[in-house]
């Protein structure tokens, strides 16, 4: 079935994208991730001009986080108070990406720049991650009972003032620190076109010490609001959001989302984060081949 | 002074009267580019007449198929410090978006490399009008890599052999549009060559445009922007909202 793409300017084989669509989607759901940081790259591999990728990533991870961050907040697992705040981040997060961007693309390394991104952030959260989840398997292998977490959030996050009270979170901490990582990723949704629910989850279990019930709703919650101002900042600057290219994604991954989130109450946690850690890792290495030992394309092309 | 060259011009066609005349035609003048458009092949066809009556001389045509021209930056990436960065950068002030050479014999056959570089002849002899830098041997490496990414879009090609020519009057070619063309205005031109001169040249025109569905989407992107960004957050909030409707009631 072959669909035209307005924006990117090709057509594509429509059942390949809602495919792949579908792949975030079930990533979404078994995660709490957005899965933009698996489209983006296979959009680009599929030859959408980058700029279009990255954009239209963005619009398709907001369609996925809705219908999940609304099954959990059914069970009350979203703190909006917390949520709020890292959205207020995101937001000048977003607009402080933005400008970078613009900056990158002057100097003219913005592609070698989401390269070092990806390959840097990626490599480091699937390497903590899958390290935590063999050893959470070999503990449980070994009949001993999982560790009590020895501290509830990072000394840096308890030294800063003005202490909020987060109820559902189970926090009693300044809302800087949230603040805070809610502009780092928003400056990475802007930049690498993905939610960073990869990013956010560790963050928020290990610095910010939130309770594990809340951690994947307030995250899909932070994703989906910090998504739609990215694709409303894309929108006005780069005019690169392809509505039929984020549609075809969105009918994959809304389906997807929803079987994902059946095969999660399935599987074991840990189980679930080795997987994860695995496909973030492939991802990390690909793109460290290319930034290393081989590129893809020595020449790049930009319009004047 | 208009008059004088319109003289002048005349006088040159009835002097001239020994070199063929090419009437040139190609299937589709205005492509649409719209839903489910995959590309589409074009037909360069026409006939080659000899003024003089007589069965024509032994010609062989050239066909030259030219996008739209943009003005580029390509970058080149080199090794620096363990990990490849765009390093060197040159700017083309006109890189035709598309450029297809159909010939019916080998270019190198027909005409030497000075006339194929007047002409453009091939892909080799594109002009890119570079600006900034000039060293010769840098500028020819970029052109080639550059050259070697649009060959691998489908975006540059060349065909020795795809000219038919029969019976020394008709000739035709076909180039195929891959999906991912820019809409603009395309100019085909057709060089009659014997004997390693170009004696007679013609030009036509085919125009690629998007319609309806499609034009408006890229209109409403790029003039509308609050507005369509407004749209793709509502029908992404939208659909994932129904999806979730739809599956809890499953």
């Amino acid at each position: 079935m072959d669909v035209y793409l307005p924006i990117a300017n090709l057509s594509v084989n429509g059942l390949v994208i809602v495919a792949l669509g579908g792949l975030t989607g079930i990533l979404s759901g078994l995660f709490g991730v957005g899965g933009g940081f698996l489209t983006t790259p296979l959009l680009i591999f599929y030859g959408i001009p980058p700029t279009v990728a990255a954009a239209s990533a963005t619009t398709q991870v907001t369609g996925a986080s809705v219908s999940g961050m609304l099954a959990h907040r059914r069970r009350n697992g979203v703190d909006e108070k917390i949520g709020l705040v890292m959205v207020a981040g995101g937001t000048i997060g977003a607009l402080i990406g933005a400008v970078l961007f613009r900056f990158f693309q002057s100097l003219g390394q913005i592609d070698v720049m989401i390269n070092v991104l990806y390959v840097v952030m990626l490599g480091t959260i699937g390497t903590l991650m899958g390290r935590e989840a063999l050893q959470t398997i070999g503990a449980v292998k070994a009949g001993e009972k999982p560790r009590a977490m020895t501290r509830r959030h990072h000394p840096l996050v308890a030294a800063l003032p003005y202490r909020w009270r987060f109820y559902r979170s189970g926090l009693y901490i300044s809302p800087i620190a949230p603040l805070l990582l809610g502009v780092v990723v928003g400056i990475l949704t802007m930049l690498m076109g993905v939610g960073g629910g990869f990013i956010l989850i560790p963050a928020m279990l290990y610095i910010l010490g939130m309770s594990a019930t809340v951690v994947v709703g307030t995250s899909l919650f932070q994703i989906l609001f910090v998504t739609m101002v990215t694709t409303m900042t894309h929108a006005l600057t780069t005019k690169a959001v392809d509505i039929v290219l984020a549609g075809l994604l969105l009918l994959g991954s809304a389906a997807g989302a929803q079987i994902g989130s059946r095969l999660a109450l399935k599987a074991k946690p840990e189980i679930l984060r080795l997987v994860l850690a695995a496909i973030v890792l492939a991802v990390a290495l690909r793109m460290a081949f290319g930034l290393g030992f081989q590129p893809d394309e020595i020449y790049t092309v930009v319009s004047l | 002074m208009i008059r004088f060259f319109a003289l002048f011009a005349i006088a040159l066609m009835l002097t001239g009267a020994r070199d063929p005349i090419l009437v040139p035609e190609v299937s589709q003048h205005d492509i649409k580019v719209r839903q489910g458009f995959t590309g589409t092949e074009l037909l360069l066809f026409g006939a080659i007449l000899d003024p003089e009556g007589r069965a024509a001389r032994k010609y062989d045509i050239v066909v030259v198929l030219k996008g739209p021209a943009e003005a580029i930056r390509v970058r080149e990436k080199q090794k620096v410090a363990g990990i490849w960065i765009n390093a060197e950068s040159t700017a083309f002030q006109s890189a035709p978006s598309f450029f297809a050479v159909v010939s019916s014999k080998p270019i190198s056959e027909l005409v030497d490399e000075k006339t194929a570089a007047i002409y453009e002849l091939g892909l080799d002899f594109v002009q890119f009008s570079p600006t900034g830098k000039i060293d010769p041997e840098e500028q020819a490496r970029f052109s080639a890599g550059f050259n070697d990414m649009r060959k691998r879009a489908g975006l540059y090609k060349e065909d020795m052999s795809g000219v038919q020519i029969s019976e020394q009057v008709l000739y035709q070619a076909r180039i195929s549009l891959p999906s991912n063309v820019q809409t603009g205005t395309y100019t085909a031109e057709t060089f009659a060559i014997t004997r390693g001169i170009v004696v007679a040249s013609a030009v036509s025109e085919v125009e690629v445009r998007k319609v309806g569905f499609e034009r408006l989407v890229e209109i409403f992107a790029q003039n509308w922007g609050l507005f369509y960004g407004l749209l793709a957050v509502a029908l992404s909030v939208g659909m994932g909202w129904l999806a979730g409707r739809l599956f809890a009631m499953v």
